[in-house]
């Protein structure tokens, strides 16, 4: 066991940590940031996407003594101090872009990135930018169109709902 | 316009603030003070003797705590089967025990062999590693078929073969389905499989026993879907627990989709363990262990026979299916190839006599049981594909040979024991044919052909059998158990209600579409409905979420014990305005006496109900709580009509879904957003069946397909969005709210068309291909296309 030092959502974070504690294992077990999820054990579900130093990152796929002294994004550091949903948030609220919730923190972390590269993507950049994120509840329809909306862009011609 | 509240609008998910901040409170983020930690030892093999389990280097490793084997589990009961099948001959199923631990032998790849509980998780899965097992490896039987052939290996001694029933539906039918066979002027023949799924939903299950010595009260966590049922399955047949000395908390459920319904050996073992050592114990499933322990899906094989008059009126339908149990029968395995299935066999058509038998399988691979959908759309596929198939055969528009061949007299008694409510068949399929802009479809099958591929469409119907279910009649058709739901409603003294519902949401949005009715019913804001659910200390004896149910049994019990509380408020008001109780309205939240501008609001009923100083004491208690117990009438119908456009790419058989349409009657509907959500996700999910997700076993009963890398689980590039189209709406009949049910249609209605699509493109482009099985690879269609 080491101590692992970091910068979580703002705020310096420190732990303990074995050589093989993984990221995701750090932030739920150790900093009991429990929003960040494992959906697999394969790097493929992507429900424990956070963000290191402003890049995306299956939390599960990086060891946690890997991000000593790094600057880590979560879910819970997405909305405002006073509860304010961020854009992407609000979207996905809006456009009913969840439903079990599970994969919600690694959806929005990855439409966090995307948008920050690429900020008026395509449906079709949408869809292949997610496909290291699985969801089984919604189809993705409203989630892709919730990342649309985000991103400024109509989405009223969109078929139905 | 759009309602802005109440029934038939669709405010905005009030649980997506805890999901979206990272505030949800799924199973794996409760943390027990005190708790150890377990790690299952699983068969890598898929069938064999357990000559010796050695425990002993094992035990000896840091952190643990004690490990558990099959001999720790002798006088425990074993996982009970919730539904007994009756065969074609009166004699009931075959029912092999089903340990919690592999008793003397291990019978598909996962069976849990021995169990380390240790300080850490980590320790727990090391020391497992140290466990040294003695199996001698015995072949495995993965194929139904070979299973049933005479010398088979059994996969269980003590039955008398890997069969468990042989079912006949409607078995006095058979002679007069024969009969329509010889004389029809065509029979369509098709033989295809139901791939085997798996449910993946995306969080794993997780379970956490505790028990407090000093009130010997054990509490189980767990990822379930109906944590009543779990209480007591495990309590009074495994563990043998008193339901009042046993809690079960499901909490935020990340998706269910029938996996999670039912009753696993994990939950009992946390909760025996957590007793025999005195402390939590708490098991986390990785994926991998998911792939080979959470109950699998589907895994049909079925040869349909259509028989049709010289009009093309379908004269009799015909079915010989084999269906896979696993190694075990999972709680409520036996129901899904017979009384979930075979009586969806008449579809949406007026089809006289229909006969189907159904062999159900024991093979030596994980238990399969309910999958979104559970029967339904293996009934819808085989018979939207045979129907597309005669079409083809007799060359007639295959949405005019379902037309010609609808149910449009309702009710409507199938010839296989059930009877229709409502619907509109052609209802459906004309707002299909509006969304699918099929007259356009020509125009852009060329345009595919101009840049060098096929292109298809496909269309069929579906019906389902929803609101599960009537009581009295499933425990006619062999139901351990009733299908009621149940609700409390309790008012506080300032106005506002807390609903304790039987139903359970894990994802289905209850927290914001059951305020919805209560708001609708009182004519209050939403904001004073609060939905409890989930936990058996403080929600009424309830069977929980699945079969399309909880608007239907849930909503419905709710509504009546609101009923009860509006009854009960109209004689407070009565009382406070000095009026008949006859003479009482409620509208809006006030209470007015008709006739007269005299009106009492909501609050001030209420605030008399708990201070009851000018109450009608001799007559009515006070307070304002009331509970109902609802059992369907029947079971709900909701029915479609789906279309799927798919391009197919002639080099390398990869096919995409360009469009997919889907026109539904569900009835009444509460919050069409969460409609239209659940029909995605359904269709998601079906899309997955017909072109990606396959379980796979090798011949030795190696499961092939155990993770992501393996199993092709639809991606956000594998879809497009759907046009979905709720207009068409029938209500039902016989529960108060007129409603049907949403959560299974997509996935039950959306496979056969993606089907009809790739053989119809396939053939568009001259090749004469006829069926390929799902799920529908580049691999397979090329193979097909070489012909």
């Amino acid at each position: 066991m080491s101590q692992v030092t970091m910068t979580v959502n703002g705020k310096e974070m420190s732990g303990d940590a074995e050589g093989r504690t993984l990221l995701s294992q750090f932030l739920r077990d150790t900093l009991g940031l429990t929003g960040t999820h494992v959906g697999c054990d394969t790097s493929q579900c992507g429900a424990c996407v956070v963000h290191v130093n402003g890049q995306p990152v299956k939390s599960c796929t990086m060891l946690a003594m890997e991000a000593e002294g790094a600057d880590v994004a979560t879910i819970e550091g997405q909305a405002a101090p006073d509860g304010t949903l961020n854009t992407i948030q609000q979207a996905f609220q809006d456009h009913h872009g969840l439903q079990c919730g599970f994969c919600t923190p690694g959806m929005v972390m990855s439409a966090a990135a995307l948008l920050k590269e690429n900020p008026k993507p395509s449906e079709a950049e949408i869809r292949d930018y997610l496909e290291g994120n699985i969801c089984r509840c919604t189809g993705y329809h409203n989630i892709v169109k919730a990342i649309l909306a985000a991103s400024g862009q109509d989405v009223g011609s969109i078929a139905a709902e | 316009m759009p309602k802005d509240h109440g029934i038939g609008a669709s405010p905005k998910r009030r649980e997506d603030i805890r999901f979206l901040t990272g505030a949800g409170n799924y199973t794996d983020d409760i943390n027990v003070n005190g708790q150890a930690y377990v790690h299952f030892l699983r068969s890598d093999v898929a069938h064999g003797r357990i000559n010796a389990v050695n425990t002993g280097a094992a035990a000896a490793m840091p952190g643990v705590v004690r490990i558990f084997t099959g001999a720790d589990f002798e006088g425990v009961g074993g996982l009970p089967c919730g539904w007994c099948v009756t065969d074609r001959h009166g004699e009931p199923m075959q029912e092999p025990a089903h340990p919690v631990l592999a008793q003397g032998k291990v019978r598909h790849v996962g069976d849990p062999i021995a169990a380390v509980v240790a300080e850490t998780a980590e320790q727990a899965r090391d020391a497992a590693e140290a466990i040294e097992v003695d199996i001698e490896e015995l072949p495995a039987v993965v194929d139904m078929k070979a299973a049933l052939a005479d010398g088979s290996t059994k996969v269980h001694d003590d039955l008398t073969s890997n069969l468990c029933y042989d079912w006949g539906f409607v078995e006095e039918n058979k002679d007069a389905v024969e009969q329509a066979m010889q004389d029809a002027a065509h029979v369509t023949t098709l033989e295809l499989v139901n791939n085997r799924l798996i449910a993946n939903p995306m969080e794993p299950r997780v379970a956490i026993g505790d028990y407090n010595r000093a009130t010997d009260e054990s509490t189980l966590y767990t990822t379930s879907q109906n944590p009543h049922v779990i209480r007591l399955l495990m309590g009074a047949f495994v563990l043998g627990i008193p339901e009042h000395k046993l809690r079960v908390i499901a909490p935020d459920v990340g998706g269910g989709f029938g996996t999670k319904i039912f009753h696993y050996g994990e939950e009992a073992f946390c909760t025996f363990a957590a007793k025999a050592i005195n402390r939590p114990v708490k098991w986390t499933a990785s994926r991998s262990e998911a792939f080979m322990s959470d109950a699998h899906g589907r895994d049909h094989v079925t040869r349909i026979e259509l028989a049709l008059d010289k009009d093309n009126n379908f004269t009799a339908v015909r079915t010989e299916t084999y269906a896979n149990m696993g190694a075990y029968l999972s709680t409520f395995a036996p129901s899904v190839p017979t009384w979930l299935h075979g009586t969806l066999m008449a579809g949406n058509y007026k089809t006289p006599v229909v006969y189907v038998n159904v062999k159900a399988v024991f093979t030596n691979t994980v238990p399969v049981d309910a999958y979104r959908g559970a029967g339904r759309p293996e009934a819808t596929f085989q018979l939207e594909r045979v129907i597309d198939k005669a079409a083809r055969e007799l060359g007639v528009d295959p949405i005019a040979l379902r037309r010609q061949n609808f149910i449009t007299e309702f009710p409507y008694a199938t010839p296989v024991a059930v009877e229709y409510d409502t619907g509109d068949y052609h209802g459906t399929m004309d707002a299909l044919e509006k969304i699918a802009d099929l007259s356009g479809f020509e125009a852009r099958r060329k345009e595919s052909e101009a840049r060098g591929k096929l292109r298809g469409l496909g269309v069929n119907c579906y019906i389902e059998a929803c609101g599960i279910a009537p009581s009295n009649l499933v425990g006619q058709l062999g139901a351990r158990a009733g299908l009621y739901e149940s609700a409390t409603v309790r008012v506080n003294a300032t106005g506002g209600l807390v609903v304790m519902t039987g139903s359970h949401s894990h994802g289905q949005g209850h927290e914001t579409s059951f305020p919805q009715v209560i708001a609708e019913m009182i004519g209050i804001d939403e904001s004073m409905v609060e939905i409890v659910h989930g936990d058996t200390a403080n929600t009424p004896m309830g069977m929980g979420t699945y079969g399309s149910r909880s608007l239907a049994v849930g909503g419905s019990a709710m509504v009546r014990a609101t009923e009860k509380i509006i009854n009960k408020a109209k004689k407070i008001a009565a009382h406070l305005m000095e009026a008949a109780e006859a003479d009482i309205e409620l509208k809006d939240g006030q209470f007015s006496v008709a006739g007269t501008d005299k009106s009492v609001a909501w609050g001030d009923v209420t605030l008399a109900a708990y201070v009851p100083h000018n109450y009608p004491l001799e007559d009515i208690e006070p307070g304002l709580e009331e509970t109902a117990f609802y059992d369907p009438a029947n079971f709900t119908y909701p029915s479609g009509a789906y279309c799927c456009e798919v391009e197919l790419d002639p080099e390398t058989g990869k096919v995409t879904i360009e469009r997919f349409s889907a026109a539904d009657d569900f009835g009444n509907i509460v919050n069409p957003m969460i409609v239209d959500g659940q029909v995605h996700g359904g269709i998601g999910q079906g899309i997955g069946q017909a072109l990606l997700e396959g379980c796979v076993y090798d011949e030795n009963g190696q499961l092939l397909s155990a993770s992501y890398m393996d199993y092709a689980m639809p991606r956000a590039d594998d879809v497009p969005f759907y046009n979905v189209d709720h207009s068409s709406q029938t209500p039902c009949t016989h529960n108060p709210l007129g409603v049907k049910g949403c959560g299974e249609a997509g996935a039950i209605g959306s496979p056969p068309s993606v089907v009809n699509a790739v053989i119809d493109a396939l053939q568009s482009g001259g090749h004469d291909v006829t069926h390929i099985d799902m799920p529908v690879s580049p691999g397979r269609v090329w193979a097909a296309m070489q012909g």
